[in-house]
């Protein structure tokens, strides 16, 4: 590494600073061809058939905004916390309570209009998933306790309590013993616009919102504050267990509703298998999107693409799924592995001893 | 022949060094050589490069040009280790010590040694070097038992054991009370006295004169000169650290209508381990006048600054300010009173500014909390920003750069102007001028007596004795969390002020008129 030099970049002209992304996106679809071609596939006909399978046909389309609305949600849910540098790797159970939370009020509440039931829907929800948040994130502002643990764990507490209920408390007595439950009365399915559930466009309002909080609220700021430095917090006389408490009732009721959505508009029950790992793929979305809650949205679209894909490669191509899935970790680690050339640069170290002297 | 009696009289000759870190050249074209038997100052202001050349002396860092020579032979490190080996021994600023262990092991440490120690025969080669060199250490007392100056005794040992001859010591005069600083400037002529050569990095003007036999003066990563310090005066010596001629009165003024505005009465507070951090502290604070706080490192001076300001719990006593005790108020509460307060840390962002920020939402931490409703207002604050910048002459690419990537003193006054500009009543800066070139430590100076004129009340904690007695009115000495004296700097000597530090000698408790 003598002749070799890490530098840091001040400022990247934001044309390079693209240029670097999309040079990082083509080198892993080279690699990931590569390695596909070492499995005796056509690379090109892969990729293809991946677009094919995500957005070729109407119903396709319909599949991969399906599976984008929970990734973008729960995205939005880790990015609050994250700002904060709160790492909230709790998703999973946060989506989870949420749906349990609203499909309490689908299964048991007496027959409503829709609109309302909906909406007290939502706000079930986003209780259940905010206190599920709420949990470590008491524990962490009084007593420090490890935020990252306490969440993870609080993940299988509330996929347990879940399939308790599935297969005993809640289980549908008309299901002739198999384990499920009661699918929800009409009243409480989330309606369809353009032949998908309205989810997308609850999804969309949500990005809207979450990027307006961080940008423009006192509040947003606040947690940006903490997340960056919270002696400085201090400092300014910020009441820190206060805001980290409501980052993650904020943080933990948008995963709510994402379990809501997947409930109400997918699934039409509750179920296990509904938080479907978007509790920690969103994890990293929201560090692909860099924390911005605009550019989450578009990532979790490419992200809901790969996964549809994916999916659609195996019955089409007749390979496993998991060739998707490598397809899609090299796109990771290129894109996530770019980061780091946006920060830092390599040169070579004679040239550092010109410039530096030019510099002085 | 000449030449190789020459060559063995140098004990340490550095050849034109470079040494970058990514784009900075930290070194450039750095000579130096010292002599065997002799004190070797390096001078310079923060980042002219001596850790850097003394870190690649003890072989931390390797250069990437230049050659380093030892008694007349070319050496070259790759690790500490090597350069122990081949007799160099630095002493860090921050003590590298174990400190639930005894002095003995952490003298025996990382060394080679037979299976089974022999704890007699080591104390006694540590009592040798102890005797031989007029260092005073007890081989059994545990790290945390010791003191400042004890800790430091040890790592001196420490290195002496390892058989050091060459020995670099990193501002170690920094954390030390005046008596201490004799002591080791004993020491130190003792171990010249033997054959050693020592190498002092620092800034302090007169210890440099005192101790060292020559000086070598560092600027921007260039050796400047190399000069006898029989035959250097200081003025010559700034200017050549600084590049330009810099005038160092510090002017002290006073007025009319000195009252109390902030009175701390028998305020105690307890740290995490529930030891009295600051142990029944009465302090006054009055408009048109900066009191100084003197004292050995972490003697309280953070939890004084934090228990004014409503960051900590207070165990016990009350604190006045304009006739209410504030004891219980929300930081926040204290902030709108008028109490402002600028802390630098260590790493001079961590308590108070956010490095990531620009300089608009830096100044937006104090501001929005005024501010009503949910939406946050930045105009105020881009004005506000525009003022400061220009009122305190801050040089940055415009308002809306990262704060981080301005030079320390740009950061700190960023600071101070957020604070000051709020018209405080009471302003408190903890270490204002840390890491701050003499040019940009006068500035801070003339602000702070600005605000003085503008009857404001300052604390001001400080770690320069030199400095604490030509600016403040008073100064509170603190030692373990107590006040050993509140004294006029006009009528104390230095070595006094030593004594208050170390708590050998007590004032009587000031009297508020």
């Amino acid at each position: 590494m003598n002749f070799l030099r890490l530098a840091k970049r001040d400022d990247l002209p934001k044309k390079t600073e693209w240029l670097i992304r999309a040079g990082a996106i083509l080198l892993s679809l080279v690699f990931s061809g590569l390695i596909l071609l070492l499995f005796k596939l056509n690379p090109i006909e892969v990729f293809k058939t991946i677009i094919i399978g995500s957005v070729g046909s109407e119903m396709r389309i319909h599949q991969t905004i399906i599976k984008s609305v929970p990734l973008i949600i729960t995205s939005l849910g880790v990015l609050v916390a994250f700002k904060m540098k709160f790492w909230n790797i709790g998703g999973e159970g946060q989506i989870l309570m949420g749906a349990f939370a609203a499909s309490y009020v689908a299964l048991f509440f007496p027959e409503m209009p829709r609109a309302m039931a909906l909406i007290l829907m939502i706000i079930a929800a986003v209780i259940g998933g905010g206190i599920w948040a709420f949990i470590p994130a008491f524990f962490k502002a009084k007593m420090g306790i490890n935020e990252t643990i306490f969440t993870l764990m609080m993940n299988y507490v509330a996929i347990k309590f879940v399939t308790f209920l599935q297969y005993q408390a809640w289980m549908d007595p008309n299901a002739k013993g198999f384990p499920r439950i009661a699918p929800f009365p009409e009243w409480a399915l989330l309606p369809k616009l353009f032949g998908v559930h309205i989810g997308y466009i609850i999804a969309i309002i949500l990005v809207v919102l979450v990027h307006l909080f961080i940008k423009y609220t006192k509040k947003g700021y606040e947690i940006t504050v903490v997340g960056e430095s919270i002696e400085t917090a201090r400092y300014a006389g910020m009441n820190i267990n206060k805001i980290i408490v409501i980052a993650m009732l904020i943080s933990g009721g948008l995963c709510g509703i994402a379990g809501m959505i997947q409930v109400s508009g997918v699934e039409k029950t509750l179920a296990v298998g509904i938080s479907g790992g978007y509790g920690f793929t969103a994890i990293i979305t929201a560090w692909l999107a860099r924390l911005n809650a605009i550019s989450a949205l578009f990532v979790c679209i490419v992200f809901a693409m790969l996964l549809q894909g994916g999916a659609y490669i195996q019955v089409n191509l007749n390979v496993p799924s998991t060739v998707a899935n490598v397809v899609q970790g090299t796109i990771l680690f290129f894109v996530l592995g770019s980061e780091f050339f946006l920060q830092y640069r390599l040169i070579p170290a004679k040239r550092i001893l010109k410039e530096g002297k030019e510099a002085a | 022949m000449e030449g190789r009696i020459v060559a063995k009289m140098v004990a340490v000759e550095m050849k034109s060094i470079y040494k970058s870190f990514g784009n900075l050249l930290a070194n450039e074209d750095v000579n130096l050589s010292v002599k065997k038997g002799e004190v070797h100052a390096i001078l310079g202001e923060n980042g002219a490069g001596k850790s850097t050349l003394m870190n690649m002396l003890s072989g931390i860092y390797k250069p990437d040009k230049g050659e380093i020579f030892l008694r007349g032979e070319r050496v070259s490190f790759s690790s500490p280790k090597d350069s122990i080996r081949h007799g160099i021994g630095m002493i860090h600023q921050h003590f590298k010590l174990i400190d639930v262990m005894s002095a003995k092991e952490n003298v025996i440490i990382g060394q080679p040694s037979d299976f089974l120690l022999k704890g007699k025969d080591i104390s006694k080669r540590i009592k040798d070097i102890s005797d031989n060199y007029g260092l005073d250490v007890e081989p059994d007392k545990k790290v945390y038992e010791m003191s400042v100056g004890e800790k430091q005794t040890l790592e001196i040992i420490k290195v002496l054991y390892r058989g050091a001859e060459i020995l670099i010591m990193d501002e170690p005069t920094a954390v030390l009370t005046p008596q201490e600083i004799k002591k080791l400037f004993r020491v130190i002529r003792n171990m010249k006295d033997k054959g050693c050569s020592i190498i002092i990095i620092t800034h302090k003007l007169n210890e440099v004169m005192e101790i060292s036999d020559r000086i070598t003066v560092l600027r921007k990563g260039t050796s400047v000169n190399t000069v006898e310090t029989s035959k250097a005066e200081i003025p010559s010596l700034i200017e050549m650290m600084v590049g330009k001629k810099v005038d160092l009165d510090i002017k002290r003024e006073t007025y009319e209508g000195v009252t109390p505005l902030l009175a701390m009465d028998q305020v105690t507070v307890k740290d995490a381990e529930g030891k009295n951090a600051l142990d029944s502290v009465s302090l006054v604070i009055s408009n048109y006048e900066i009191i100084g706080v003197a004292g050995v490192a972490k003697s309280g001076q953070k939890e004084l600054c934090e228990a004014i300001a409503g960051l900590i719990p207070i165990d016990k006593g009350r604190i006045f300010f304009e006739g209410d005790n504030i004891v219980g108020k929300t930081p926040r509460d204290i902030i709108r009173l008028g109490i402002r307060m600028g802390f630098i840390p260590e790493d001079r962002l961590g308590m108070g500014l956010v490095g990531n920020m620009d300089i608009v939402h830096n100044i937006v931490l104090k501001d929005y909390m005024s501010q009503k409703g949910i939406v946050l207002k930045r105009g105020p604050s881009v004005t506000k920003a525009a003022k400061i910048v220009e009122a305190l002459d801050i040089k940055t690419p415009s308002i809306y750069t990262q704060v981080k990537k301005l030079s320390g003193g740009n950061i700190q006054k960023v600071l101070l102007g957020r604070e000051i500009d709020s018209n405080p009543k009471v302003l408190i800066t903890a270490y204002p001028v840390r890491g701050l070139d003499i040019g940009a430590s006068y500035k801070i100076y003339d602000l702070l007596n600005e605000q003085k004129k503008k009857g404001v009340g300052i604390l001001f904690v400080g770690e320069d004795l030199d400095v604490l007695m030509a600016l403040c009115d008073r100064i509170a000495v603190l030692c373990h969390g107590k006040i050993t004296g509140v004294v006029n700097p006009k009528n104390v000597t230095k070595e006094e002020i030593g004594l208050l530090m170390t708590g050998s000698t007590q004032v009587e408790e000031e009297v508020v008129s």
